[in-house]
């Protein structure tokens, strides 16, 4: 069966035409073509970074001595802690984290050192703002490698015993894909279906409602343009603009954030065309729910939401629990992640993505 | 096929929520015939002209469309009629060329570019050919949709409210291109408020609250009340009418500035309250002929008694 007649493709193509010419007039809705995935990428691209460095840091310092010299330097080499000052005692160190001036109170207690020597393994309290588990996750774990390197300096001579053998064997991380842990290389390729989603459905969403709102969608169905024609005459002028915000997103992720490129360009375009069509259909389904403008905007909003928390772009999907890695999996953007991340890093190809999850 | 009938619709109902817009409604519209479809704010034209062309499926009852089942066959229905909508429903953020071409587009018409020119011309907007309609003032948007709807060179007009907004030598204009099309043997049905405009209609119908109430020519929509009407000239007539409202035999007034239309259905009693209500003063009194419009508002206030009772 085909879809199109020669009449009908004649019909088709003419929608289309009057989309784009319609799209050219409204200039706030090309603007939010090109500034959507602009304003997105600067945002995520450049504001974000799950792992924060150089964080404010008040020390309580309460034994003096070579060790505790050493320790108090090595932290302030430490990209994570920027030591912005001492503080006199517990009290005033909590003071300063309730009011959110210090992200961690360093604390060398009474008789450090003496205890350290006796052998009795004696603590260096640390007190931090973990009210955000990011900010002080990865700056916590470094602190033992701190200590360790400390020990290994300073405790030499007769004072070497005091320093545990390392274990007889030793772990060899290699970070695959992505070596330097870098944030960009996850955020940038993640965003690109984030903002394909909330563009592609929103504007099929709104193309079709302001049809209706208008009034001009009785006109339409009065004509003999079959309803098929008119879907398919709004849709592909958004899969081509779907394609341009892509090809942007692509273009500053090379220039800007030096995101290396291992893939295949050809099975990325196949991928994100099919997301895009993927896309298309919920804003389709949207328009055909929404009395209005404002109600396919609420609803878009609706669907965003649980595809940006759950599709893997914010938080790792592993880390979710059974119920809602069932729920991210129906998500066309989660499969989306994976399959853009495994082109652009790892070099995926079409047999990789098939079984990739 | 129904060779002669442009129109042929019986017992139309559609219900929207709880409430029966259009009730039991039938209607016929010769080819080549101009008919009018009349009846106040939300009585069930556009809901009925709607069900007429395909646009929106009867909840029971039947008919044809130039012969086209309404039912079934939409589609071809919609190749052959041109339909206008009540409410402006063209493409403001496009020009007005690309609009009109953007229609023969969609009726696949071969003579595309000659047929857009033409119609521009028609309106003698050709300089503003290429300005954005939505630029354009009411009554232009409203011929704009004319001209646009009958670019495809339709056997069937259906207009509803047309000429809403556009001013008075354009109206002429527009019912002048009417019956020559008419003459051409295009049928057309046209829902007016105008009353001179119904009177141009060769047939005409009233739907009141979803109910077809009268239909036929306007001479027999007339005559089918058997109401007698006189008119009382002079000044200061607001009280007398007022007071004649209350009066037993007298069921209507309608107060034209220096002329009160009286109606009621028994002639005598009628001419007895008069003489009795402008004994004495320098009023004057004639009988007149009962015009379309004491019709449709004696119809209207008449039903609606009826409506009361039965609730
Ligand atoms: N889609 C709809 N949903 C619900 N109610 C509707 C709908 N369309 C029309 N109605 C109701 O049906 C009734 C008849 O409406 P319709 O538009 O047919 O009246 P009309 O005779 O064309 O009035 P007007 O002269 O004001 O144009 C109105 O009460 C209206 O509220
Ligand atoms: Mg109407």
């Amino acid at each position: 069966m085909t879809l199109f007649s020669k009449p009908g493709f004649s019909r088709w193509w003419s929608m289309v035409v009057k989309e784009f010419l319609q799209l050219k007039r409204d200039r706030l809705t090309f603007g939010m073509i090109v500034g959507i995935p602009i304003m997105q990428l600067t945002l995520f691209g450049f504001a974000i970074n799950s792992d924060p460095k150089h964080m404010p840091t008040a020390l309580i310092v309460n034994d003096h001595s070579e060790i505790t010299r050493t320790i108090i330097s090595t932290l302030k080499n430490s990209d994570y802690f920027e030591i912005v000052g001492e503080l006199p005692d517990e009290e005033a160190g909590r003071r300063a984290l309730a009011q959110g001036d210090i992200q961690f109170v360093i604390n060398i207690p009474v008789d450090f050192t003496k205890n350290m020597l006796r052998g009795e393994r004696p603590a260096v309290l640390i007190e931090a703002d973990a009210t955000d588990p990011t900010a002080t996750g990865m700056a916590l774990s470094s602190l033992n490698q701190v200590f360790e390197y400390v020990a290994r300096k300073d405790l030499t001579g007769p004072l070497a015993q005091l320093v545990p053998a390392p274990p007889p064997f030793e772990a060899r991380v290699q970070r695959m894909y992505n070596p330097e842990g870098n944030t960009h290389f996850n955020v940038v390729p993640g965003l690109m279906g984030v903002i394909l989603t909330m563009t592609m459905v929103l504007m099929t969403g709104l193309a079709i409602t302001r049809e209706r709102e208008r009034g001009t969608m009785e006109n339409l169905l009065a004509m003999p343009l079959r309803p098929f024609e008119v879907m398919a005459g709004k849709i592909l002028p958004y899969i081509v603009i779907g394609l341009i915000q892509a090809t942007l997103i692509l273009i500053a992720a090379r220039l800007l954030f030096n995101i290396p490129f291992f893939g295949s360009i050809f099975s990325l375009y196949f991928a994100t065309y099919i997301f895009i069509a993927a896309n298309l259909m919920v804003g389709i389904t949207i328009s055909s729910l929404a009395r209005n403008q404002l109600q396919a905007m609420q609803m878009t909003f609706f669907f965003f939401l649980p595809n940006i928390l759950l599709s893997g772009f914010m938080f790792p999907f592993r880390g979710m629990p059974y119920w809602a890695q069932i729920i991210g999996n129906i998500l066309p953007l989660t499969h989306f992640h994976r399959v853009v991340r495994g082109i652009i890093l790892k070099g995926n190809e079409f047999g990789d993505l098939w079984q990739s999850r | 096929m129904t060779g002669e009938l442009a129109i042929d619709v019986r017992d139309l109902v559609k219900t929207f929520g709880h409430k029966r817009v259009v009730n039991q409604v039938s209607l016929q519209v010769k080819r080549g015939e101009i008919f009018g479809f009349l009846g106040p704010n939300g009585s069930g034209k556009t809901t009925t002209i709607r069900m007429m062309c395909g646009l929106l499926t009867p909840d029971s009852g039947s008919g044809t469309c130039l012969g086209y089942d309404i039912l079934k066959e939409s589609a071809k229905i919609k190749r052959h009629v041109g339909y206008m909508t009540q409410k402006f429903s063209y493409w403001e953020d496009l020009t007005m060329r690309e609009n009109l071409d953007f229609v023969a587009r969609m009726y696949n018409m071969d003579n595309r570019r000659e047929a857009v020119d033409e119609a521009l011309e028609g309106l003698g907007l050709t300089e503003r050919a290429n300005q954005l309609v939505g630029a354009l003032s009411g009554g232009w948007k409203q011929r704009l949709a004319l001209a646009a709807c009958m670019l495809h060179k339709p056997e069937l007009l259906l207009l509803d409210e047309p000429t809403a907004g556009v001013d008075p030598s354009a109206r002429r204009d527009f019912w002048e291109e009417l019956h020559q099309l008419a003459r051409k043997g295009i049928s057309v049905l046209v829902s007016t408020h105008y009353m001179d405009e119904a009177e141009r209609c060769h047939k005409l119908a009233y739907i009141f609250n979803g109910n077809l109430l009268v239909q036929g020519t306007s001479s027999e929509v007339i005559a089918s009340q058997h109401i007698g009407t006189w008119a009382i000239h002079g000044e200061h007539l607001a009280e007398l009418s007022e007071q004649l409202q209350r009066t037993p035999g007298i069921e209507q007034t309608v107060l034209f500035g220096t002329v009160l239309h009286v109606s009621g259905s028994n002639p005598v009693l009628l001419e007895k309250q008069l003489r009795q209500a402008i004994a004495g003063t320098s009023l004057k009194l004639e009988p007149m002929e009962t015009g379309l419009e004491d019709v449709f508002i004696y119809l209207m206030k008449h039903t609606q008694v009826n409506g009361d009772k039965a609730v």
